[in-house]
C-alpha cells in the first residue's frame, strides 16, 4: 500500500548491460535455430536431392502405354483374311460441356440412342473425373459417324474416338483356322502374368483365343510403346514429354488357299464334315474347313448370350472343328494297311485271295461281312483297293495283328498330334493292347483286330492326321510337318544417324519342318501302295473312278464309308429307313498329280443319306482338286495302262514339262 | 568527416521525422516483395490472387506507417485496460464466437471477421513488458510467477479455440520478455524440467485429437502417405526437388502440378525452396537474421526497460513464426498453422506483424522523447 517510490533506486547501467547480455544470448540461439533450419534443408535438398527429384517426377510423370497394332494375316496370294478395322465411339468430357444434360439429349435424338445408353453416360459420371472422356455409344454405325460429322461443330466436348478392332472379312470360312481374338478375361490376364508379359498387354484389350489367333498370338500382338506425360494431382494430362511408339506385331501369310476355303465351303454346304488339303511337298495346308462353321467377328465384340447358347445348342454343333475331330478313318486307309502287310512280308502284290462275301475267324462262327454281299471273287492287293475288299482287310488284319498294325500306324502319326499350328487339334485313337488295357482296363480281343482292318472300332482320325498320313505316303516315308504358317513379314523403321527413318520390311519363310522319315524294308512297297489308289481313281469301275472322270490331272485316291450304328451281322443296312445320326460316314483320300504330287486332300462328311466315301466325299475332293489346277496343264510321262482319258498335253518333250506346277 | 556525418544525419533525420527506421524497412521490403512472387507462382500464376495480396501488402505497410507514429510510452499507459478487453474479448470468442475451420476464432462484428487472438500477439508482450519494467532487473520470482500467470491466461483461452499456432506465439512473446528482463538461469532450468513434465498432461487433456494425430503423423509422415501425412511428405518432396539451384521460379512442378497443399499459404516456403533452390532458401534466413539483429539492436539502444523488453519480445516472436513455419514445413516440426511471415498470402497475421514493426520503429526512432 505504501511502497511506491521504490522505483527511484533503479540501476539503469546495470539494467541495460543485463538486458544486452540476455539479447546477445538470444541473438546466438536464432543463429543456432537458423543454423538448425539451414542444415535440415541441406539435407532435403543435397544429401537427399536425388531421392526427392525421383519422388518428385514419380508424382508428375506417368507412362501411358500405347498398344501395338496386331498383325494381319493374309492368305498365301496375299487376300487379307484378319484386318484391323476402325470402329468409332461417341465420347463426352463433361468438363467441355455447358450443359451436358440438354446435349446428351439433343446428340442422343440426333443419332437415336437409347435412354438406357444415357442414363449409363450419367450413372458413370459420378464416379470418374469430369476431363476424363465418357463413352456415350460404342460402334457407331457409318451412317451415325457421318450425321455426327456434319453435326458436331454444335457439340463442343462431345467427339467421336476411333479404335481398331480385328475383323475378319470372310468370316464363318476362315474361323476354324484363324480362330479369332476376344476380350481379355481374368484366366488370361493371370496367364499373361505368369509369363510376364503383362507389362507389354498394359494396352492390349484383345488376345487371340482360337486357331492361329492364338497359336501365334506373341509374334501378332507386337511390342507397346509408351507415352510420358505430365499430369497433375488430379491426373489431369498437361502435356506430353515423350513418346516412344510401340512396333506393331508382324503380319502372318498363310499357306491356305482362300479360294479353295471357298469350294471346300461349298462342296460341304448342307453337310457336316471337313476337308483338310496339304501340299505334301511342304507340309503346308492348302485348305482346312470345317462345316458348319460359326463367324468368328461375334467373338470379336463380345458374343451375346443369346447368339452363344445358340451356336451352343446348335445340332450341327458349328463350333467343333471337325478337321482335327476325330473320326472312324473306314477304308481310306486300306493302302496303309497293305504296306504294313507288304513291310512285314505277309502279302505279296501279285497273291490272290478268294472273297466270298464274307470272313470267319478260325473256330468262331460269326461271319464278318463284306460291303458286297456276294463278294468281290479272286482279288490281289491292287483289287483290294480298287474294290475296298474288306475280307482282304480282315484276312490281312487277322495275320498281322494288332501290335504291328499300331505300330506302323503309329509311325504315320495316328494317335499323335500332328504338329499342326493350331492348339484345337486332337489326338484321336490308334487302338492298341496297351492302350486297351489302359484306357478300358480290358484284354485285347482278336475280333476287334479285324475292325481295326477296315478302319473301323476304336480307331478314330483326324482329317488333318489323315492327310498327313496320305502325304507321309506319297513322300515314300519323308515326314513334313502339315503347318499353317508360310511367313511372317515385319514392317520396322530404321533410323541411322542423321537420316530419316526409312520402312524396311522383312519376310521370314518358314523353314519346312521335317521329322525323321520311315524306313522300309523294300522301298518298292511304297510304289506298290500308291500303284493300288493309283488304280483306285482310274481304273474303269473301281470305286473311285466316277468321281474323277474327266478330270485333267492325273489323281490316285481311296474311299471310306464308315458305319456309326452297330448292325446286326445279317440285318441290312439302309441308309433311308437310318435314322440320320446313325447313317454311314463318308471320307476319302486323294492326291494328284499322281507322278511328284502337289495335294493331298482328305474329305469326311458325317451321316451321308446315300452311298458311302465314292459318291459323297470323293466329288468333293475333285471339286477342291479341280479348284487347285484349274486350266493347269499337268504331264504324266507314263501312262495309266487302264487310262482312257489324256491329261494335257500327254506326249510332250522332257524339256517343256517344266512349265507345270507353281513350284 | 564532421560534415559527412552532419549530412547523414541531416538524412537520416528525413525517416526520422517520418518515423522509419530505414534498414528494417529494406528487409521487411526484401520479404514483401519476395512473397509477392511466389504468391503468384504458388497460386498457379493467378494474377488476381497477387494483386488481392499487393493490396493486403499496401493496407500492411499504411498499418505500420501509422503505429510508427505512436509514441511507445502510450501502449504503457493503455497496456492494463486493452489486456482486460483483450481478455474478454477472448472469453466472448469462446462463448460466442464464429466457428470456421472446426476452431472457433473469429467475432462477427457485422461489417467484417474479427480474430481477437491477433490483436492479443501484440497486447501480451505490451502488457508483460508493462508489468516486468515496473520492478528491477533482474525480476523477482513472485514477478516472474505473476507474468507467468498473465501469460498463461491468454494462452490457454486460444488454445481452447483451439489455435495451437498462436498460443504457441502469444506464450513465447509473453515467456520472451520475462527471459530478457533476466530471469535467472536456475528458474530457467527448472521450468524446462517442469515443462517437459508437463507435456504428458497437455497430451492426455488438452490436445484435441487432431492435434495429437499431427504430432503422430509429423513423428512418422510415411505411415499414411495420402492422408494426414499426405502434407509433409509432398512438401518434403517440394524442397528435396528443388535442389541447389531450385527448378526456377513458376517452374516448380509440385507447385504448379498441385501436388502441394495449402501452397499460397502455411507450406508457401515449399514452393519457395523447390524454386529457388538451396541459394534462395539461404539468401532468405539471411533476411530473416538481419531483420532480427536489426530489432535485437533497437532493443538494445532502446533507452527504456518497457521498450527494450517490447522490442526484443517483438523480434524474437517474429523469429517464432520463422522457426515454427519453416521446420513444420521441412518436417522438423509437428504441422502447427503458422505462416511464414510476410511471405504467405493472407491478411491477419501480415497486418499484426506489421503493426509489431510499426511499434519497433516507434521504439526506434522515439528514443530522443524518452527521458
Amino acid at each position: 500500500m505504501h511502497a511506491p517510490k521504490r522505483v527511484v533506486i533503479r540501476n539503469h547501467t546495470s539494467e541495460a548491460n543485463l538486458f544486452a547480455r540476455r539479447a546477445f544470448i538470444t541473438l546466438l540461439g536464432v543463429i543456432f535455430i537458423l543454423l538448425i533450419l539451414f542444415n535440415n534443408i541441406y539435407e532435403l535438398e543435397i544429401s537427399s536431392y536425388e531421392k526427392y527429384q525421383t519422388r518428385s517426377n514419380s508424382n508428375r510423370i506417368k507412362l501411358l502405354p500405347v498398344a501395338p497394332n496386331r498383325g494381319l494375316i493374309y492368305d498365301r496370294n496375299g487376300v487379307l483374311l484378319a484386318e484391323n478395322k476402325p470402329i468409332y465411339s461417341l465420347e463426352v468430357i463433361p468438363e467441355q460441356v455447358d450443359d451436358l444434360e440438354k446435349t446428351v439429349k439433343e446428340v442422343s435424338q440426333l443419332l437415336e440412342i437409347s435412354d438406357e445408353k444415357q442414363a449409363k453416360l450419367f450413372k458413370s459420371l459420378r464416379s470418374k473425373r469430369r476431363f476424363k472422356p465418357l463413352e456415350l455409344i460404342s460402334r457407331l454405325s457409318d451412317q451415325q459417324v457421318a450425321l455426327f460429322s456434319v453435326n458436331q461443330h454444335k457439340y463442343p466436348g462431345v467427339f467421336i474416338d476411333a479404335r481398331l478392332k480385328r475383323y475378319y472379312p470372310f468370316a464363318d470360312l476362315t474361323t476354324h483356322s484363324l480362330g479369332y481374338v476376344a476380350r481379355i478375361n481374368r484366366r488370361d490376364a493371370i496367364k499373361l502374368e505368369e509369363q510376364g508379359k503383362e507389362e507389354n498387354y498394359a494396352a492390349t484389350r484383345n488376345i487371340g483365343k482360337l486357331g492361329l489367333e492364338k497359336f501365334y498370338q506373341d509374334i501378332l500382338h507386337g511390342t507397346i510403346g509408351n507415352q510420358e506425360v505430365e499430369i497433375n494431382n488430379q491426373g489431369r494430362i498437361i502435356r506430353t514429354l515423350n513418346f516412344t511408339p510401340p512396333v506393331p506385331g508382324k503380319d502372318l501369310t498363310l499357306t491356305l488357299d482362300i479360294e479353295l476355303q471357298m469350294i471346300a465351303k461349298r462342296a460341304l454346304s448342307g453337310k457336316r464334315g471337313a476337308i483338310v488339303a496339304i501340299d505334301p511337298r511342304d507340309g503346308g495346308v492348302l485348305a482346312m474347313y470345317s462345316n458348319p462353321s460359326f463367324d468368328g467377328n461375334l467373338f470379336v465384340h463380345g458374343i451375346s448370350s443369346k447368339n452363344y447358347k445358340k451356336l451352343l445348342s446348335s445340332y450341327d454343333r458349328p463350333l467343333v472343328n471337325r478337321t482335327v475331330q476325330g473320326y472312324p478313318p473306314a477304308s481310306t486307309i486300306k493302302p496303309l494297311l497293305a504296306l504294313t502287310g507288304l513291310e512285314e512280308e505277309l502279302i505279296t502284290p501279285e497273291e490272290e485271295m478268294y472273297d466270298p462275301g464274307f470272313y470267319q475267324l478260325p473256330g468262331i462262327e460269326t461271319k464278318r461281312r463284306d460291303w458286297k454281299k456276294w463278294g468281290h471273287g479272286r482279288v490281289n492287293l491292287s483289287k483290294s483297293l480298287e474294290q475296298s475288299c474288306n475280307v482282304y482287310y480282315y484276312r490281312l488284319s487277322y495275320k498281322l495283328g494288332i501290335t504291328r498294325i499300331a505300330r506302323m500306324m503309329e509311325k504315320f502319326g495316328f494317335g499323335e498330334y500332328t504338329g499342326l499350328d493350331i492348339y484345337e487339334e486332337n489326338r484321336a485313337i490308334m487302338p492298341s493292347i496297351e492302350w486297351k488295357q489302359a484306357r478300358y482296363n480290358q484284354p485285347w480281343y482278336g475280333g476287334e483286330t479285324l475292325s481295326v482292318g477296315i478302319g473301323q472300332s476304336y480307331w478314330t482320325v483326324t482329317p488333318v492326321q489323315l492327310a498327313q498320313a496320305m502325304s507321309i505316303l506319297v513322300n515314300q516315308g519323308q515326314i513334313k510337318v502339315p503347318h499353317l504358317l508360310k511367313a511372317t513379314t515385319e514392317t520396322s523403321l530404321t533410323s541411322t544417324e542423321g537420316e530419316e527413318p526409312k520402312r524396311v520390311v522383312t519376310s521370314l519363310e518358314m523353314p519346312i519342318d521335317e521329322k525323321p522319315p520311315i524306313q522300309l524294308k523294300n522301298n518298292k512297297n511304297w510304289e506298290i501302295v500308291l500303284d493300288g489308289m493309283h488304280n483306285t481313281v482310274q481304273k474303269e469301275g473301281a470305286t473311285g473312278y466316277n468321281a474323277f472322270k474327266g478330270s485333267k490331272y492325273d489323281a490316285a485316291g481311296k474311299t471310306g464309308s464308315a458305319q456309326t450304328a452297330n448292325i446286326a451281322q445279317d440285318e441290312k443296312y439302309d441308309a433311308e429307313t437310318t435314322q440320320e445320326n446313325q447313317r454311314d460316314n463318308a471320307m476319302f483320300v486323294a492326291f494328284a498329280p499322281y507322278e511328284n504330287p502337289e495335294i493331298v486332300v482328305a474329305v469326311a462328311i458325317e451321316n451321308v443319306a446315300k452311298g458311302g466315301g465314292a459318291t459323297n466325299a470323293a466329288p468333293v475332293a475333285r471339286q477342291i482338286m479341280d479348284q487347285y489346277f484349274g486350266n493347269r496343264v499337268i504331264v504324266s510321262k507314263n501312262k495309266h495302262p487302264h487310262h482312257k482319258e489324256i491329261y494335257g498335253e500327254q506326249y510332250l518333250d522332257d524339256n517343256k514339262d517344266k512349265k507345270s506346277g507353281n513350284n | 568527416m564532421r560534415s559527412t556525418g552532419y549530412d547523414q544525419q541531416k538524412q537520416r533525420s528525413i525517416w526520422y521525422r517520418l518515423n522509419i527506421d530505414v534498414p528494417l524497412l529494406i528487409g521487411i521490403l526484401c520479404l514483401l516483395t519476395l512473397g509477392l512472387c511466389v504468391v503468384y507462382s504458388a497460386g498457379g500464376q493467378s494474377s488476381e490472387m497477387a494483386i488481392r495480396h499487393a493490396k493486403r501488402i499496401g493496407i500492411a505497410l499504411v498499418v505500420m506507417f501509422l503505429v510508427a507514429q505512436i509514441p511507445p510510452l502510450i501502449y504503457r499507459k493503455w497496456a492494463v485496460p486493452a489486456f482486460i478487453v483483450g481478455i474478454l474479448l477472448l472469453i466472448a470468442v469462446l462463448l460466442f464466437g464464429h466457428v470456421g475451420k472446426g476452431a472457433q476464432r473469429w467475432i462477427d462484428l457485422g461489417f467484417t471477421m474479427f480474430q481477437p487472438s491477433e490483436i492479443m500477439k501484440l497486447i501480451v508482450p505490451i502488457m508483460i513488458a508493462w508489468y516486468v519494467s515496473q520492478f528491477n532487473l533482474p525480476t523477482k520470482i513472485v514477478h516472474i510467477l505473476a507474468a507467468f500467470i498473465l501469460v498463461l491466461i491468454p494462452t490457454l483461452l486460444i488454445a481452447r479455440q483451439p489455435d495451437l499456432g498462436t498460443s504457441l506465439l502469444i506464450a513465447s512473446s509473453g515467456i520472451f520478455v520475462i527471459f530478457l528482463a533476466g530471469a535467472s538461469w536456475k528458474l530457467i532450468g527448472t521450468c524446462g524440467v517442469l515443462g517437459s513434465a508437463f507435456a504428458p498432461i497437455l497430451w492426455l487433456f488438452l490436445m484435441k485429437d487432431y492435434q495429437k494425430q499431427r504430432v503422430l503423423t509429423f513423428l512418422n509422415p510415411e505411415q499414411d502417405p495420402l492422408g494426414s501425412g499426405y502434407h509433409i511428405i509432398q512438401s518434403k518432396i517440394a524442397i528435396g526437388s528443388g535442389g541447389l539451384q531450385g527448378k526456377g521460379w513458376l517452374q516448380g512442378t509440385q507447385s504448379q502440378l498441385e501436388f502441394l497443399p495449402e501452397r499460397h499459404t502455411d507450406f508457401i516456403f515449399a514452393v519457395f525452396s523447390e524454386e529457388f533452390g538451396l541459394i534462395g532458401v539461404t539468401l532468405l534466413l539471411l533476411v530473416y537474421l538481419f531483420i532480427v539483429m536489426r530489432g535485437l539492436w533497437i532493443a538494445i539502444s532502446a533507452e527504456h526497460a518497457f521498450t527494450k523488453l517490447l522490442a526484443g519480445s517483438l523480434t524474437l516472436t517474429f523469429f517464432v513464426y520463422v522457426f515454427v513455419n519453416i521446420g513444420m514445413v521441412s518436417g522438423l516440426l509437428p504441422v502447427v498453422g503458422v505462416p511464414l511471415p510476410l511471405v504467405s498470402y493472407g491478411g491477419t497475421s501480415m497486418v499484426t506483424l506489421m503493426a509489431g514493426f510499426g511499434i519497433l520503429m516507434a521504439i526506434s526512432t522515439h528514443r530522443r522523447f524518452i527521458a
